[in-house]
């Protein structure tokens, strides 16, 4: 799931509104993940953040 | 959801107008709401009104005639978009789209006129906005034309890259663009087509090497001497 900074995030649920899985809601006024529900990585809650709360990281490796 | 009244108070274009100006301009701003994913503006259209965002998001983009879309700015709550067909009279440079549910707060052509007109303070406002948009154009057209940013891409997944037997340092596309010295949207086109090369595979949260050769290969010596003169 994206990783969140809460020190960050300043609530706006722009990155709710952008998450086609619903995967994301607002507790205590911050960005927190819904348990249970598939992430795409899609990365548009990234895109959309202002604040860069919230991110999608990628590992990277090389195929053996 | 912001106000007309607040929206005008803390835009950009409105700074050092008082109340009561900002109280009579609000009187021409105008509503619209559209659903995730509608087309808000069509590139080659005639344009209707400089947009504010009251709530959510939208992309500006453009698209080639063989469906390539390059997004050129997003746009979120208190920032505008549609400046360059409102001042210069022709039709709309690019597309928009919502990308969420969007609420926005307009201004006719006409009625942009006349403000600059009454209020001339709002032209000095314009100008500096406009310089700031041209400037991270600039940017993006130095990005996309000169850099060799594919290459700067390459080397950094070979230089973050594990075997995958240990965790390694996650990247985030914003991160790889700040190394790379490049727009995230450039770094996302850049991994696009490695993809499409077959030289990597997007996997979800894994960005997979299959060919770290042809990788290699990228990374040319131009793109060295460039990183090495900063």
């Amino acid at each position: 799931m994206p990783q969140i900074d809460e020190e960050k995030c300043d609530g706006c649920g722009l990155c709710i509104s952008v998450c086609l899985n619903h995967g994301l809601t607002i507790v205590n006024e911050v960005v927190a993940r819904v348990e249970g529900v598939d992430c795409d990585w899609c990365a548009q809650c990234e895109i959309v953040c202002a604040t860069g709360a919230i991110c999608c990281p990628f590992e990277i490796v090389i195929e053996r | 959801m912001l106000s007309k009244l607040e929206l005008l108070k803390c835009s950009s274009y409105f700074s050092g107008l008082g109340s009561d100006e900002l109280e009579a301009i609000s009187g021409l701003v105008f509503e619209k709401s559209y659903k995730n994913g509608a087309i808000i503006i069509l590139e080659g259209e005639a344009a209707e009104a400089l947009y504010f965002v009251a709530s959510g998001v939208v992309k500006v983009f453009k698209t080639s005639s063989d469906g390539k879309e390059q997004t050129l700015a997003i746009i979120r709550p208190r920032e505008t978009f549609n400046e360059v067909p409102i001042f210069d009279g022709d039709v709309n440079p690019a597309s928009v789209q919502a990308m969420t549910e969007v609420m926005l707060y307009g201004i006719r052509v006409r009625d942009i006129g006349n403000i600059l007109h009454t209020y001339p303070l709002v032209s000095t406002n314009v100008i500096r906005i406009m310089a700031g948009r041209l400037r991270h154009l600039i940017a993006l057209v130095e990005d996309l034309s000169f850099r060799h940013v594919i290459g700067r891409v390459a080397k950094i997944l070979l230089e973050y890259a594990t075997d995958g037997t240990s965790p390694g340092p996650r990247l985030t596309q914003r991160e790889m663009a700040s190394m790379a010295g490049t727009a995230r949207e450039v770094v996302s086109r850049s991994l696009k087509n490695l993809e499409k090369d077959g030289f990597i595979k997007i996997d979800r949260q894994r960005i997979i090497i299959k060919d770290r050769e042809a990788l290699n290969n990228i990374v040319s010596p131009l793109f060295e001497t460039n990183v090495t003169d900063g």
